[in-house]
């Protein structure tokens, strides 16, 4: 107990006065109870380094694999084998097939196998039999390419000279049509998962109720989530768009303001969401099921790796109306498009709507303690 | 505004609150004086925390009337909170800020209190000024929570079960820490379920069960009403035959036995005449000693002769 001696000697109370030391000098804007609950909030994520990891590291992973994998590369070899020497040598001619000469035995195991695309044999009379699948693309190619070939080599010459003009242009690429839907699909899960874990383990460990145990205002503290969204969202979208811009060339055809306004927009409407998701639930299992089941849909769906087109028809207005396809539309119109806020009217309605719908039900239906 | 004589710092009448179909509180009477440290005892499950939420204001009774200050919650919460001090049972702060950074936090929602260091040496925290939270020891984080109390420098603090699950130095070093604020002229109440701890801190205490005040008053008081001044415990075993409880009861200076679990208790109001006659006794009927104890009588006495139960039954 001899570290008790070390408290301060404390003033006998004063009649009406205070207790404890002078009263402080004006205060400052740091005193403020916004500023403390932005700055803890801000605090709490920063140093959660999972946290970092999904929101910055992830989606760029995500990008430079899709963006690898999926590369627009010159029209893929077509690798086929041949079972003479006549018959290779005459489909060396063309720069687009790989050609292996192999023992009839060893065609056929490669042929069956995939290992080939395509088996070219002599048939009767010095005619040639093409052996492939015509249900894989890549087989009726290699017979086009293989027939041409033979045929040239045998001295056909064609009647139409033809030339190819190639179209690479950065704006048509998959990661063109990639990075806006990483993008949506990043705001979406930071402001849904950020709003949604900080709350409910606030209310898990009572902390909440302790908070509406002072004179917090409580607007304060919902507006915190929201102001250090904002300010996160800064550090978010530029990391992944540099990214895409310096590495992928992807192009930004849009004026920069309307796409910073787009992804405020979204940003907010899927904080509302995300409030509204955390608004009632107690545990941290609950509350994650319950956001995977607002997500997963959205991911599938709202055209982040896909374009939402290849969902039928009769699915289009439910499709349209979440407020991911919806943000996923705007970002790539004004990226790719460069598109104005004018001809995004309707997504952004759909955007309003969801935020206008979904905070004041998730303030009517939240639980404080 | 209801007249209350000054010196009520918190009078509560007619308390009522059911939590579906548990009566948690049960038309409880409780006042509070100014400048007094105010000990709400009684096992867990008797209704301590309800009662003490519903002064601070976090829960809603179902009927009765809480007068804090000199004010009601439906009229003037706002001048309330300014001026309460609050340490919830159970509070997990927020790990990953560091101490001085969460006082800030408490401190800016306060518009009068004194300066995040000052608070923070009050409780003895300065050497941990800026680690955080989560690395502290569970009597550390329960110090930080009394900060997180003192604030915003209150007229009244309310202290939930303050040292539940620390070690008894962390205990010890708390209510030292206790001690000290009471000088300090600000009314506390703390609920408890350590007799001791109420009998330390406490000028007055009530104790709870089943959501109803079953007695009230200075622990000396309530000891005092008990009628006897020590408990004398022993074992007898090994023995043909087994002991006879009759005659004991009719010793001198002896006031009630009761065995349970092969220990006998008695209360006795004269120990110095009890236990030569106890030894006699004994010896008389053959039954020789394997244990004997006496203390002087506690506020758990005073809990089981009430209840016949013990404080830590539940």
């Amino acid at each position: 107990m001899s570290n008790i001696t070390a408290i301060p000697e404390i003033r006998p109370r004063e009649a009406a006065g205070r207790r404890l030391g002078p009263e402080p000098r004006e205060r400052s804007l740091a005193d403020n109870a916004l500023v403390q609950l932005t700055l803890t909030r801000f605090r709490e994520f920063v140093r959660e380094p999972e946290a970092l990891f999904w929101v910055f590291v992830f989606p760029i992973l995500l990008a430079a694999g899709l963006g690898l994998a999926f590369r627009n590369r010159p029209a893929d070899v077509l690798k086929i084998a041949a079972v003479t020497p006549e018959l290779a040598r005459s489909l060396r001619q063309d720069q687009l097939l790989d050609v292996q000469q192999l023992s009839a035995p060893a065609a056929d195991e490669a042929l069956r196998t995939g290992k080939v695309a395509l088996l070219a044999e002599p048939g009767p009379g010095g005619s040639v039999v093409y052996r492939y699948d015509d249900t894989n693309p890549e087989g009726r190619t290699a017979r086009m390419l293989a027939d041409r070939a033979v045929e040239r080599a045998a001295g056909r010459v064609d009647p139409v000279a033809a030339s190819d003009r190639l179209m690479r242009e950065p704006g048509s690429r998959y990661i063109d049509f990639l990075i806006p839907g990483l993008l949506g699909m990043n705001l979406m899960g930071s402001a849904i998962w950020g709003m949604g874990f900080a709350i409910v383990d606030a209310r898990r460990r009572k902390l909440m109720k302790r908070l509406i145990a002072t004179p917090m205002p409580r607007h304060d503290y919902l507006l915190s989530f929201l102001l250090s969204r904002l300010v996160m969202l800064v550090v978010e979208v530029g990391f992944l768009l540099g990214f895409g811009v310096f590495v992928f060339k992807v192009p930004m055809r849009g004026s920069l303001p309307d796409l910073a306004l787009l992804c405020v927009i979204t940003s907010l409407s899927f904080g509302a969401l995300g409030l509204l998701i955390a608004s009632r639930a107690r545990t941290i299992e609950a509350a994650s099921g319950l956001m995977n089941l607002v997500m997963m849909p959205m991911w599938i769906v709202s055209g982040v790796f896909f374009s939402a087109q290849r969902f039928p028809d009769m699915l289009q207005p439910v499709i349209k109306a979440l407020p991911l396809t919806a943000a996923i539309d705007a970002l790539r119109a004004n990226m790719l498009q460069g598109a104005g806020l004018a001809q995004l009217s309707s997504q952004l309605l759909v955007l309003a709507a969801w935020l206008v719908v979904c905070f004041p039900l998730a303030l009517k239906l939240f639980r404080w303690r | 505004m209801l007249a209350s004589t000054p010196t009520a710092a918190l009078r509560v009448r007619n308390l009522r609150k059911t939590f579906k179909d548990v009566v948690a509180v049960d038309g409880l009477e409780l006042e509070v004086r100014t400048g007094e440290c105010f000990g709400l005892l009684g096992p867990n499950g008797a209704g301590k925390t309800t009662t003490i939420e519903i002064c601070e204001g976090l829960t809603e009774p179902d009927s009765g009337d809480v007068e804090l200050l000199g004010m009601r919650w439906d009229s003037h919460a706002a001048e309330l909170r300014e001026r309460l001090g609050i340490q919830l049972q159970e509070t997990q702060l927020a790990d990953k800020v560091t101490v001085m950074e969460t006082i800030r936090l408490f401190r800016s929602f306060f518009r009068h209190g004194p300066p995040p260091a000052e608070v923070i040496a009050l409780v003895q925290l300065e050497e941990k000024v800026n680690s955080r939270v989560g690395g502290l020891s569970g009597g550390q984080k329960q110090r930080l929570a009394l900060a997180c109390a003192l604030v915003g420098d209150p007229d009244f603090l309310f202290l939930d079960e303050p040292t539940t699950g620390l070690d008894p130095q962390a205990r010890r070093q708390l209510w030292e820490l206790i001690e000290r604020f009471k000088l300090q002229g600000r009314t506390i109440l703390l609920t408890t379920h350590y007799m001791d701890e109420a009998e330390q801190l406490c000028e007055r205490v009530a104790i709870m069960d089943h959501g109803k005040v079953i007695a009230q008053g200075t622990p000396r008081e309530l000891i005092t009403s008990l009628g006897v001044e020590h408990m004398v415990e022993f074992s007898a075993g090994g023995a043909a035959k087994a002991l006879e409880i009759q005659p004991l009861r009719r010793m001198e200076g002896v006031r009630d036995v009761r065995a349970e679990n092969g220990t006998v208790q008695m209360q006795v109001t004269e120990l110095h005449r009890a236990v030569p006659a106890l030894l006699d006794e004994l010896e008389r009927q053959g039954v020789p000693l394997t244990e004997l104890r006496t203390h002087s009588a506690t506020l758990e006495d005073v809990f089981v002769t009430l209840t016949g139960r013990h404080l830590r039954d539940e």
